[in-house]
Protein backbone atom coordinates (compact mmCIF):
# COMPACT_ATOMS: atom_id res chain seq x y z
CA UNK A 1 0.00 0.00 0.00
CA UNK A 2 2.82 2.36 0.91
CA UNK A 3 4.85 1.16 -2.35
CA UNK A 4 1.64 1.95 -4.37
CA UNK A 5 1.18 5.21 -3.52
CA UNK A 6 4.64 6.18 -3.95
CA UNK A 7 4.66 5.09 -7.03
CA UNK A 8 1.45 6.96 -7.79
CA UNK A 9 3.09 9.89 -6.43
CA UNK A 10 6.62 9.66 -8.91
CA UNK A 11 4.07 9.09 -11.86
CA UNK A 12 1.90 12.10 -10.63
CA UNK A 13 5.03 14.44 -10.66
CA UNK A 14 6.85 12.73 -14.33
CA UNK A 15 3.25 13.72 -15.94
CA UNK A 16 2.22 16.91 -14.46
CA UNK A 17 5.85 17.95 -15.40
CA UNK A 18 5.22 16.94 -18.99
CA UNK A 19 1.81 17.46 -19.69
CA UNK A 20 2.58 21.53 -17.71
CA UNK A 21 5.86 22.02 -20.64
CA UNK A 22 4.47 19.78 -23.67
CA UNK A 23 0.49 21.26 -23.43
CA UNK A 24 -0.10 24.09 -21.41
CA UNK A 25 2.99 26.16 -21.23
CA UNK A 26 1.70 26.57 -25.22
CA UNK A 27 -1.60 27.25 -24.56
CA UNK A 28 -1.03 30.90 -25.01
CA UNK A 29 -5.03 31.32 -24.57
CA UNK A 30 -5.93 35.37 -25.90
CA UNK A 31 -2.26 35.37 -26.21
CA UNK A 32 -0.83 35.27 -22.68
CA UNK A 33 -3.25 32.70 -20.76
CA UNK A 34 -1.22 29.13 -19.98
CA UNK A 35 -3.02 27.60 -17.00
CA UNK A 36 -0.33 26.07 -14.33
CA UNK A 37 -2.09 22.84 -13.65
CA UNK A 38 0.74 21.19 -11.86
CA UNK A 39 -0.47 23.00 -8.45
CA UNK A 40 -2.86 19.65 -8.70
CA UNK A 41 0.15 17.86 -7.33
CA UNK A 42 -0.20 19.98 -3.73
CA UNK A 43 -3.61 19.33 -3.99
CA UNK A 44 -3.35 15.41 -4.00
CA UNK A 45 -0.47 14.72 -2.41
CA UNK A 46 -0.98 12.82 0.46
CA UNK A 47 -2.53 14.34 4.10
CA UNK A 48 -0.20 12.15 6.22
CA UNK A 49 3.31 12.41 4.94
CA UNK A 50 6.01 13.65 6.17
CA UNK A 51 6.34 17.61 5.48
CA UNK A 52 10.02 17.96 5.25
CA UNK A 53 9.91 15.57 2.19
CA UNK A 54 6.49 17.16 1.34
CA UNK A 55 8.79 20.40 1.05
CA UNK A 56 11.25 19.43 -0.53
CA UNK A 57 9.79 17.12 -3.25
CA UNK A 58 7.68 20.32 -4.07
CA UNK A 59 10.28 22.59 -3.89
CA UNK A 60 11.89 19.92 -6.61
CA UNK A 61 8.52 19.80 -8.75
CA UNK A 62 8.78 23.82 -9.31
CA UNK A 63 12.95 23.78 -10.27
CA UNK A 64 11.91 20.96 -13.28
CA UNK A 65 9.18 23.15 -14.19
CA UNK A 66 11.39 25.99 -14.18
CA UNK A 67 14.25 24.75 -16.21
CA UNK A 68 12.07 23.31 -18.93
CA UNK A 69 10.21 27.24 -19.19
CA UNK A 70 13.00 29.45 -18.70
CA UNK A 71 11.70 30.98 -16.02
CA UNK A 72 14.77 31.22 -13.44
CA UNK A 73 12.91 30.07 -10.26
CA UNK A 74 9.66 31.64 -9.95
CA UNK A 75 7.47 28.32 -10.23
CA UNK A 76 10.22 26.71 -7.06
CA UNK A 77 9.83 30.19 -5.04
CA UNK A 78 6.03 29.83 -5.53
CA UNK A 79 5.55 26.31 -4.90
CA UNK A 80 7.43 25.78 -2.22
CA UNK A 81 6.02 28.84 -0.64
CA UNK A 82 2.34 27.29 -0.92
CA UNK A 83 3.82 24.01 -0.02
CA UNK A 84 4.59 25.41 3.59
CA UNK A 85 1.47 26.93 3.78
CA UNK A 86 -0.69 24.23 2.90
CA UNK A 87 -1.64 22.81 6.55
CA UNK A 88 -2.10 26.56 7.39
CA UNK A 89 -4.92 26.27 4.25
CA UNK A 90 -6.27 22.51 5.09
CA UNK A 91 -7.04 24.06 8.50
CA UNK A 92 -8.67 27.17 7.61
CA UNK A 93 -10.86 25.04 5.18
CA UNK A 94 -11.50 21.63 7.06
CA UNK A 95 -11.41 23.26 10.47
CA UNK A 96 -9.49 20.71 13.40
CA UNK A 97 -11.47 18.17 10.96
CA UNK A 98 -8.33 17.37 9.14
CA UNK A 99 -6.42 16.77 11.69
CA UNK A 100 -7.73 13.39 12.46
CA UNK A 101 -6.53 9.81 10.90
CA UNK A 102 -9.68 8.96 9.36
CA UNK A 103 -10.02 11.90 7.37
CA UNK A 104 -10.16 12.09 4.14
CA UNK A 105 -10.29 14.49 0.98
CA UNK A 106 -13.02 12.60 -0.73
CA UNK A 107 -14.80 12.57 2.54
CA UNK A 108 -15.35 16.17 2.49
CA UNK A 109 -17.89 18.24 0.52
CA UNK A 110 -17.65 19.72 -2.61
CA UNK A 111 -17.02 23.31 -1.79
CA UNK A 112 -14.74 22.77 0.60
CA UNK A 113 -12.30 20.87 -2.16
CA UNK A 114 -12.92 23.72 -4.37
CA UNK A 115 -12.11 26.37 -1.56
CA UNK A 116 -9.12 24.57 -0.97
CA UNK A 117 -8.02 24.17 -4.34
CA UNK A 118 -8.93 27.51 -5.29
CA UNK A 119 -6.62 29.32 -2.47
CA UNK A 120 -3.64 27.06 -3.51
CA UNK A 121 -3.88 28.29 -7.22
CA UNK A 122 -4.14 31.66 -6.28
CA UNK A 123 -1.65 32.46 -3.75
CA UNK A 124 0.86 30.32 -5.87
CA UNK A 125 -0.13 32.69 -8.55
CA UNK A 126 -0.22 36.21 -6.87
CA UNK A 127 3.19 35.40 -5.38
CA UNK A 128 4.49 33.84 -8.74
CA UNK A 129 3.70 37.06 -10.56
CA UNK A 130 4.80 39.29 -8.29
CA UNK A 131 8.01 37.95 -8.57
CA UNK A 132 8.06 37.65 -12.51
CA UNK A 133 7.04 41.12 -12.92
CA UNK A 134 8.68 42.47 -9.75
CA UNK A 135 7.27 46.27 -9.97
CA UNK A 136 4.96 48.07 -7.92
CA UNK A 137 3.63 50.59 -11.36
CA UNK A 138 2.57 47.32 -12.95
CA UNK A 139 0.21 46.92 -9.62
CA UNK A 140 -2.41 46.28 -12.04
CA UNK A 141 -0.44 43.86 -14.43
CA UNK A 142 0.19 41.35 -11.48
CA UNK A 143 -3.44 41.48 -10.75
CA UNK A 144 -4.82 41.41 -14.38
CA UNK A 145 -2.66 37.89 -14.82
CA UNK A 146 -2.88 36.63 -11.61
CA UNK A 147 -6.88 36.77 -11.82
CA UNK A 148 -7.78 35.72 -15.66
CA UNK A 149 -4.58 32.94 -15.70
CA UNK A 150 -5.72 31.39 -11.76
CA UNK A 151 -9.61 31.33 -13.13
CA UNK A 152 -8.14 29.54 -16.09
CA UNK A 153 -5.63 27.35 -14.09
CA UNK A 154 -8.57 26.68 -10.90
CA UNK A 155 -11.40 25.78 -14.10
CA UNK A 156 -8.74 23.05 -15.90
CA UNK A 157 -7.53 21.64 -12.35
CA UNK A 158 -11.17 20.88 -11.95
CA UNK A 159 -11.76 19.22 -14.68
CA UNK A 160 -8.73 17.05 -14.07
CA UNK A 161 -9.79 16.55 -10.45
CA UNK A 162 -13.25 15.07 -11.26
CA UNK A 163 -11.35 13.46 -14.47
CA UNK A 164 -8.76 11.29 -12.46
CA UNK A 165 -10.66 11.27 -9.27
CA UNK A 166 -8.94 8.72 -6.98
CA UNK A 167 -11.49 6.10 -4.26
CA UNK A 168 -8.70 5.64 -2.37
CA UNK A 169 -6.30 7.93 -0.01
CA UNK B 1 22.41 26.25 23.72
CA UNK B 2 19.61 23.82 24.81
CA UNK B 3 17.42 26.36 24.05
CA UNK B 4 18.69 27.30 20.84
CA UNK B 5 18.81 23.55 19.59
CA UNK B 6 15.36 23.24 20.92
CA UNK B 7 14.39 26.53 19.02
CA UNK B 8 15.59 24.59 15.80
CA UNK B 9 14.05 21.41 16.48
CA UNK B 10 10.91 23.17 17.10
CA UNK B 11 11.16 25.64 13.82
CA UNK B 12 12.74 23.05 11.63
CA UNK B 13 10.15 22.96 8.90
CA UNK B 14 9.89 26.92 8.81
CA UNK B 15 14.02 27.12 8.66
CA UNK B 16 13.85 24.62 5.73
CA UNK B 17 11.13 26.59 4.08
CA UNK B 18 13.08 29.85 4.38
CA UNK B 19 16.31 27.95 2.97
CA UNK B 20 14.33 26.94 0.07
CA UNK B 21 12.80 30.05 -0.55
CA UNK B 22 16.06 31.82 -0.53
CA UNK B 23 17.85 29.21 -2.58
CA UNK B 24 15.20 30.26 -5.82
CA UNK B 25 15.14 33.82 -4.78
CA UNK B 26 19.28 34.34 -5.30
CA UNK B 27 18.73 31.94 -8.52
CA UNK B 28 15.92 34.23 -9.57
CA UNK B 29 17.94 38.01 -9.32
CA UNK B 30 21.26 37.31 -9.64
CA UNK B 31 20.10 36.79 -13.29
CA UNK B 32 17.92 39.78 -13.13
CA UNK B 33 21.53 41.78 -13.81
CA UNK B 34 22.71 40.54 -16.39
CA UNK B 35 22.84 36.67 -18.31
CA UNK B 36 20.31 34.19 -17.40
CA UNK B 37 20.83 31.62 -15.33
CA UNK B 38 24.01 29.67 -15.96
CA UNK B 39 22.07 26.39 -14.07
CA UNK B 40 18.45 27.14 -14.82
CA UNK B 41 17.80 27.01 -18.32
CA UNK B 42 16.09 24.35 -20.90
CA UNK B 43 19.64 24.55 -23.09
CA UNK B 44 20.57 21.29 -21.18
CA UNK B 45 20.49 17.95 -22.22
CA UNK B 46 17.40 16.37 -20.46
CA UNK B 47 14.80 19.00 -21.26
CA UNK B 48 16.02 19.64 -24.65
CA UNK B 49 16.23 15.97 -26.03
CA UNK B 50 12.55 15.81 -24.77
CA UNK B 51 11.71 19.04 -26.32
CA UNK B 52 13.45 17.87 -29.76
CA UNK B 53 11.65 14.80 -29.48
CA UNK B 54 8.38 16.59 -29.30
CA UNK B 55 9.30 19.03 -31.88
CA UNK B 56 9.77 16.03 -34.27
CA UNK B 57 6.46 14.77 -33.81
CA UNK B 58 4.64 18.03 -34.28
CA UNK B 59 6.98 19.22 -36.90
CA UNK B 60 4.90 17.49 -39.50
CA UNK B 61 1.58 19.67 -39.00
CA UNK B 62 3.09 22.91 -40.83
CA UNK B 63 5.58 21.92 -43.41
CA UNK B 64 3.11 23.15 -46.41
CA UNK B 65 3.43 26.54 -44.65
CA UNK B 66 7.07 26.55 -43.66
CA UNK B 67 7.86 25.18 -47.21
CA UNK B 68 5.87 28.64 -48.68
CA UNK B 69 8.03 30.59 -46.12
CA UNK B 70 11.40 29.30 -47.34
CA UNK B 71 10.05 29.13 -51.36
CA UNK B 72 9.35 32.61 -50.97
CA UNK B 73 12.71 33.66 -49.40
CA UNK B 74 14.58 32.40 -52.06
CA UNK B 75 12.48 34.00 -54.67
CA UNK B 76 13.77 37.39 -52.63
CA UNK B 77 17.52 35.72 -52.59
CA UNK B 78 17.19 35.00 -56.27
CA UNK B 79 15.86 38.01 -57.54
CA UNK B 80 18.74 40.16 -55.82
CA UNK B 81 20.85 37.36 -57.02
CA UNK B 82 20.39 38.31 -60.83
CA UNK B 83 19.59 41.63 -60.27
CA UNK B 84 23.40 42.35 -58.72
CA UNK B 85 24.97 45.03 -60.43
CA UNK B 86 28.42 43.90 -60.30
CA UNK B 87 28.48 39.98 -62.53
CA UNK B 88 31.72 39.54 -60.46
CA UNK B 89 31.88 36.08 -58.95
CA UNK B 90 31.98 35.62 -55.37
CA UNK B 91 35.65 35.34 -53.66
CA UNK B 92 35.68 31.75 -52.40
CA UNK B 93 38.30 32.45 -49.62
CA UNK B 94 36.63 32.52 -47.04
CA UNK B 95 39.06 34.69 -44.95
CA UNK B 96 37.53 37.59 -46.51
CA UNK B 97 33.83 36.99 -45.14
CA UNK B 98 32.64 38.72 -42.49
CA UNK B 99 29.62 36.16 -41.01
CA UNK B 100 28.94 32.85 -40.66
CA UNK B 101 25.75 31.66 -40.93
CA UNK B 102 24.20 28.35 -39.21
CA UNK B 103 20.36 26.68 -40.00
CA UNK B 104 18.73 25.84 -36.71
CA UNK B 105 15.43 24.99 -35.78
CA UNK B 106 12.75 26.23 -32.56
CA UNK B 107 12.36 23.27 -30.92
CA UNK B 108 10.73 25.63 -27.61
CA UNK B 109 9.39 29.04 -27.91
CA UNK B 110 7.56 31.40 -25.69
CA UNK B 111 6.10 34.90 -25.94
CA UNK B 112 4.03 35.92 -22.89
CA UNK B 113 6.24 35.99 -19.65
CA UNK B 114 8.27 39.20 -19.42
CA UNK B 115 11.51 37.69 -20.08
CA UNK B 116 10.70 35.17 -22.91
CA UNK B 117 13.52 32.59 -24.15
CA UNK B 118 13.42 30.26 -27.21
CA UNK B 119 15.12 27.12 -27.17
CA UNK B 120 17.02 25.89 -30.86
CA UNK B 121 18.09 22.85 -31.63
CA UNK B 122 22.05 23.98 -32.55
CA UNK B 123 24.74 23.87 -29.44
CA UNK B 124 28.13 24.03 -29.24
CA UNK B 125 28.79 21.40 -31.76
CA UNK B 126 27.56 23.11 -34.26
CA UNK B 127 30.12 26.06 -33.17
CA UNK B 128 26.91 28.13 -31.16
CA UNK B 129 28.38 30.84 -28.86
CA UNK B 130 26.94 33.01 -26.81
CA UNK B 131 25.89 36.48 -28.10
CA UNK B 132 25.51 35.61 -31.44
CA UNK B 133 22.52 37.11 -33.60
CA UNK B 134 19.36 34.82 -34.60
CA UNK B 135 16.98 35.95 -37.47
CA UNK B 136 14.53 33.99 -39.46
CA UNK B 137 14.02 34.61 -43.43
CA UNK B 138 11.12 37.83 -42.32
CA UNK B 139 13.89 39.61 -39.57
CA UNK B 140 15.70 39.63 -36.56
CA UNK B 141 14.40 37.18 -33.49
CA UNK B 142 17.14 37.38 -30.71
CA UNK B 143 20.49 37.13 -29.26
CA UNK B 144 22.27 33.26 -27.86
CA UNK B 145 22.47 33.48 -24.44
CA UNK B 146 22.99 29.57 -23.43
CA UNK B 147 24.61 26.98 -24.83
CA UNK B 148 25.00 23.52 -24.00
CA UNK B 149 26.69 20.91 -26.39
CA UNK B 150 23.29 20.35 -28.56
CA UNK B 151 20.58 23.11 -27.30
CA UNK B 152 21.03 26.72 -27.01
CA UNK B 153 18.62 29.41 -25.50
CA UNK B 154 18.19 32.58 -27.19
CA UNK B 155 16.87 35.65 -25.41
CA UNK B 156 14.03 37.13 -27.52
CA UNK B 157 13.50 40.68 -28.24
CA UNK B 158 10.01 39.95 -26.81
CA UNK B 159 12.77 40.26 -23.28
CA UNK B 160 12.63 42.93 -21.08
CA UNK B 161 16.30 42.43 -20.83
CA UNK B 162 16.77 42.78 -24.77
CA UNK B 163 18.79 45.98 -25.81
CA UNK B 164 19.17 45.71 -29.42
CA UNK B 165 20.85 48.58 -31.40
CA UNK B 166 18.78 49.73 -34.53
CA UNK B 167 17.75 52.43 -37.14
CA UNK B 168 15.58 53.64 -39.60
CA UNK B 169 15.70 52.20 -43.18
CA UNK B 170 18.43 54.27 -45.58
CA UNK B 171 19.10 56.71 -42.86
CA UNK B 172 21.98 57.16 -40.09
CA UNK B 173 19.80 58.05 -37.16
CA UNK B 174 19.69 54.68 -34.71
CA UNK B 175 18.53 54.30 -30.94
CA UNK B 176 17.68 51.38 -29.12
CA UNK B 177 15.10 49.02 -29.27
CA UNK B 178 13.28 47.46 -26.16
CA UNK B 179 10.32 45.78 -25.20
CA UNK B 180 7.62 47.18 -22.71
CA UNK B 181 6.01 43.88 -21.87
CA UNK B 182 2.89 44.72 -23.38
CA UNK B 183 1.84 43.07 -26.93
CA UNK B 184 3.90 40.14 -28.50
CA UNK B 185 3.35 42.28 -32.03
CA UNK B 186 4.49 45.38 -31.27
CA UNK B 187 8.61 46.88 -29.76
CA UNK B 188 9.45 50.09 -29.00
CA UNK B 189 12.42 52.16 -30.42
CA UNK B 190 14.39 54.97 -28.23
CA UNK B 191 16.26 58.05 -28.52
CA UNK B 192 15.63 59.10 -32.29
CA UNK B 193 16.21 62.84 -31.95
CA UNK B 194 13.38 64.73 -32.42
CA UNK B 195 14.41 66.44 -35.48
CA UNK B 196 14.19 63.39 -37.42
CA UNK B 197 11.40 63.60 -40.29
CA UNK B 198 9.05 60.35 -39.41
CA UNK B 199 6.59 58.68 -41.06
CA UNK B 200 4.08 55.99 -40.41
CA UNK B 201 5.27 52.85 -42.21
CA UNK B 202 8.97 53.66 -42.29
CA UNK B 203 10.70 50.36 -41.80
CA UNK B 204 13.43 49.88 -39.11
CA UNK B 205 16.85 47.93 -39.88
CA UNK B 206 19.46 46.80 -37.22
CA UNK B 207 22.31 49.18 -37.17
CA UNK B 208 26.01 48.85 -37.99
CA UNK B 209 26.53 50.28 -34.52
CA UNK B 210 25.99 46.11 -32.97
CA UNK B 211 29.09 43.61 -33.00
CA UNK B 212 26.68 40.98 -33.34
CA UNK B 213 24.16 41.02 -36.29
CA UNK B 214 24.76 42.73 -39.98
CA UNK B 215 23.69 45.93 -40.48
CA UNK B 216 20.54 46.30 -42.16
CA UNK B 217 18.27 42.91 -41.29
CA UNK B 218 14.47 44.14 -41.00
CA UNK B 219 12.94 44.22 -38.08
CA UNK B 220 9.65 45.99 -38.32
CA UNK B 221 7.50 48.90 -39.54
CA UNK B 222 6.68 52.65 -37.49
CA UNK B 223 3.36 51.88 -35.84
CA UNK B 224 2.81 54.59 -34.06
CA UNK B 225 5.51 57.05 -32.46
CA UNK B 226 5.10 60.46 -29.92
CA UNK B 227 7.80 62.66 -28.23
CA UNK B 228 8.98 60.71 -24.70
CA UNK B 229 9.02 62.80 -21.41
CA UNK B 230 12.27 64.63 -21.81
CA UNK B 231 10.50 65.92 -25.03
CA UNK B 232 13.75 66.12 -27.31
CA UNK B 233 13.25 62.19 -27.81
CA UNK B 234 10.66 59.99 -30.06
CA UNK B 235 9.25 56.67 -28.52
CA UNK B 236 8.19 54.34 -31.21
CA UNK B 237 6.32 51.68 -31.62
CA UNK B 238 7.89 49.00 -34.31
CA UNK B 239 5.28 46.30 -35.37
CA UNK B 240 7.27 43.12 -35.68
CA UNK B 241 7.83 41.36 -39.23
CA UNK B 242 7.90 38.19 -38.01
CA UNK B 243 5.24 36.44 -36.45
CA UNK B 244 6.59 35.67 -33.06
CA UNK B 245 3.87 33.47 -32.10
CA UNK B 246 4.68 30.92 -35.54
CA UNK B 247 8.25 30.49 -35.59
CA UNK B 248 9.89 27.56 -37.14
CA UNK B 249 13.56 27.74 -39.23
CA UNK B 250 16.13 30.16 -38.06
CA UNK B 251 19.71 31.65 -39.16
CA UNK B 252 21.97 32.10 -36.37
CA UNK B 253 24.62 34.53 -37.44
CA UNK B 254 28.56 34.41 -36.55
CA UNK B 255 30.31 38.15 -36.85
CA UNK B 256 33.95 37.24 -37.19
CA UNK B 257 35.30 39.93 -36.25
CA UNK B 258 33.20 40.65 -33.07
CA UNK B 259 36.23 39.42 -30.96
CA UNK B 260 38.56 42.22 -32.93
CA UNK B 261 35.86 45.20 -32.32
CA UNK B 262 35.71 44.64 -28.86
CA UNK B 263 39.08 44.36 -28.12
CA UNK B 264 39.41 47.45 -30.71
CA UNK B 265 37.09 49.19 -28.05
CA UNK B 266 38.41 47.79 -25.03
CA UNK B 267 41.75 49.12 -25.40
CA UNK B 268 40.04 52.60 -27.09
CA UNK B 269 38.33 52.97 -23.39
CA UNK B 270 41.21 52.16 -21.27
CA UNK B 271 43.20 54.50 -23.20
CA UNK B 272 41.12 57.63 -22.64
CA UNK B 273 41.41 57.24 -18.88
Amino acid sequence: MINNTFFINILRFVLLILVQVLVFNRLNFFGYINPMVYVLFLYWYPIKKNRTTFILICFLLGLFIDIFSDTLALNAAATVTIAYLRPSIMRFVFGVNYEFQSFKLNSSTKAQQFTFLALLIVTHHIIYFTLEIFSFANVLLIFKKSITIGAASILLCLLFSSLFSTRKE
Amino acid sequence: MQQIINFLIRYKIFLFYLLLLFISLIFTFQSHSYHQSRFLNSANYVSGSIYAFFDNTTSYFDLREENEKLVQENQRLRYQLYNKTNNGAQPLDTLESNYLVVRGRVIKNSYSDQRNYITINKGNKDSVEQDMGVITSKGILGIVENTSNGFSTVQSILNEKSNINAKIKNSNHFGSLIWDTKDYKTVQLMDIPRLVQLTIGDTIVTGAMSSIFPENIPIGTIKKFDLDTSKSFYRIDVSLFNDMTNINNVYIIKNLNRQEILELQESTGTNDQ
